[in-house]
């Protein structure tokens, strides 16, 4: 009977579209708790990134950042350039990984035709498939950093590129993460890395410093610090960011889940009811059939 | 006016105590001591440990090297790492000493390798995190205040 067939598919429906509900149910609620957890590391990485800001910014001012200065300082003609991209190594965040990935394109794009070479460093799975797959040079790759994932683990990036940048091969480096804003939302955000821009200072009164041992010296091991630590910062933000776009994915793949089961059982009753009724019919005119014959 | 004392890794704030009266610090020219009213300083901090005094009070800090800046009685301690007294494991540190002199001793790598080096840094580390854990343990046998 095609009826009752008919309404154990959308039975057998129901109890799939439940169980993914109670899936996505779970992922929110694991993307909720890492949230917490790395939203908070971004907050306990902020003090040494707000005393190193305002630390370089006198520093800077003393020690000069022109001629001579220190060579993260140093601003060339950009031929060379080097782009770390930051994404997650897993997807069902939503438009997570798609803007970012979109962003760094764009970057890449806008930068084509004034520069010689463009590589590319990919923290994170997503990002990385992307850029093989679009072709990209890429200079080194970071994937499966984990969701917590140390300053110790994030410095060879930042290694990488003083490196490189040192030596010449590169001129300009860009980093790209998603910035936290608040657990609704993410923005793609796109800083240059280096050369160095010296933070700006805050308008107080030039302190008269000792320097032990010479401004130039604090310098050379300041300022590598600072990128690692911008490189660090960066991270952090994008895996909060991660984890608040997965939350609110799995949220409302939870809900859609949901009206789609209530859907799926208004349908469910409706066609059970109509082969009861058609059953009764049947019944009906075949008692019917057999008094009037 | 005491001394305000933040200690920061890029990590975790590791120590932040209003009126510190005394700082010794180890920085690469030396250890120096922070007194309230210091004049203005930026300074490179090298691997050792930083004992805070405050009224009724003392911690000791292992620093595995940094940046400090005085100014105003503010005192800001950038370190690498760090950990107080009591986030250190001895047992660990122990252990992470006996690795570290093992492979300083059974290695033919020119002095100056890499290894060498990291090997080096690694002992530094943990002699300077039993030795902050030694203060530790002799607070705790009751020994009386053993002011130099």
């Amino acid at each position: 009977m095609p009826g009752g067939g008919q309404v154990r598919a959308i039975r057998d429906r129901i109890k799939s579209v439940a169980n993914t509900a109670k899936v996505t149910r779970a992922m929110e609620l694991v993307a909720a708790s890492k949230m917490r957890r790395a939203q908070d590391r971004a907050v306990q990485a902020r003090p040494y990134a707000e005393t190193m800001r305002a630390v370089l910014s006198q520093l800077t001012g003393v020690a000069g950042g022109g001629e001579g200065g220190h060579p993260l300082l140093e601003v060339r003609p950009a031929k060379g350039i080097a782009y770390i991209h930051i994404t997650a190594d897993r997807g069902l965040a939503g438009g997570l990984n798609a803007n970012m990935n979109r962003a760094g394109a764009s970057l890449i794009l806008e930068h084509q035709p004034t520069s010689e070479r463009i590589s590319v460093l990919p923290v994170g799975r997503k990002g990385r498939d992307f850029f093989r797959r679009s072709g990209m040079q890429i200079m080194g790759e970071f994937p499966q950093l984990g969701d917590f994932p140390n300053f110790e683990d994030v410095r060879p990036i930042a290694r990488l590129v003083m490196d490189d940048f040192i030596a010449g091969n590169i001129d300009q480096v860009f980093i790209g993460y998603q910035r936290f804003v608040n657990a609704g939302s993410q923005r793609p955000t796109i800083r240059q890395l280096l050369p160095i821009v010296a933070p700006e200072g805050t308008a107080s009164a030039p302190v008269d410093f000792i320097f032990e041992p010479s401004p130039q010296r604090l310098l050379e091991t300041l300022l590598p610090r600072f990128v690692e630590m911008q490189v660090y910062e960066a991270v952090l933000e994008a895996r909060a960011s991660e984890q608040s776009a997965r939350m609110v994915a799995m949220h409302q793949a939870t809900d859609a889940a949901g009206d789609m089961v209530s859907a799926l059982t208004l349908a469910y009753n409706k066609a059970r009811q109509e082969t009861i009724t058609a059953e009764l019919l049947d019944i009906v005119g075949g008692t019917a059939a057999i008094e009037n014959g | 006016m005491p001394l305000s004392l933040t200690v920061v890794t890029a990590q975790r704030s590791i120590l932040q105590q209003e009126g510190v009266m005394r700082l010794i610090v180890p920085t690469e020219d030396g250890q120096i001591t922070v007194l309230p009213s210091h004049a203005a300083l930026m300074t490179a901090l090298a691997e050792g440990e930083m004992v805070v005094r405050w009224n009724g009070g003392e911690d000791a800090i292992a620093i595995h090297g940094g940046f400090m800046q005085v100014v105003n009685d503010e005192v800001n301690v950038l370190a690498d790492a760090a950990e107080r007294v009591e986030q250190i494991d001895v047992a660990r540190a122990e252990a992470a000493r006996a690795r570290a002199e093992a492979r300083l001793a059974g290695r033919e790598v020119p002095v100056g390798g890499v290894d060498v080096l990291r090997a080096q840094l690694a002992l530094a580390r943990s002699l300077t995190r039993l030795r902050v854990a030694r203060r530790r343990s002799g607070s705790a046998t009751g020994a009386p205040s053993s002011r130099p």
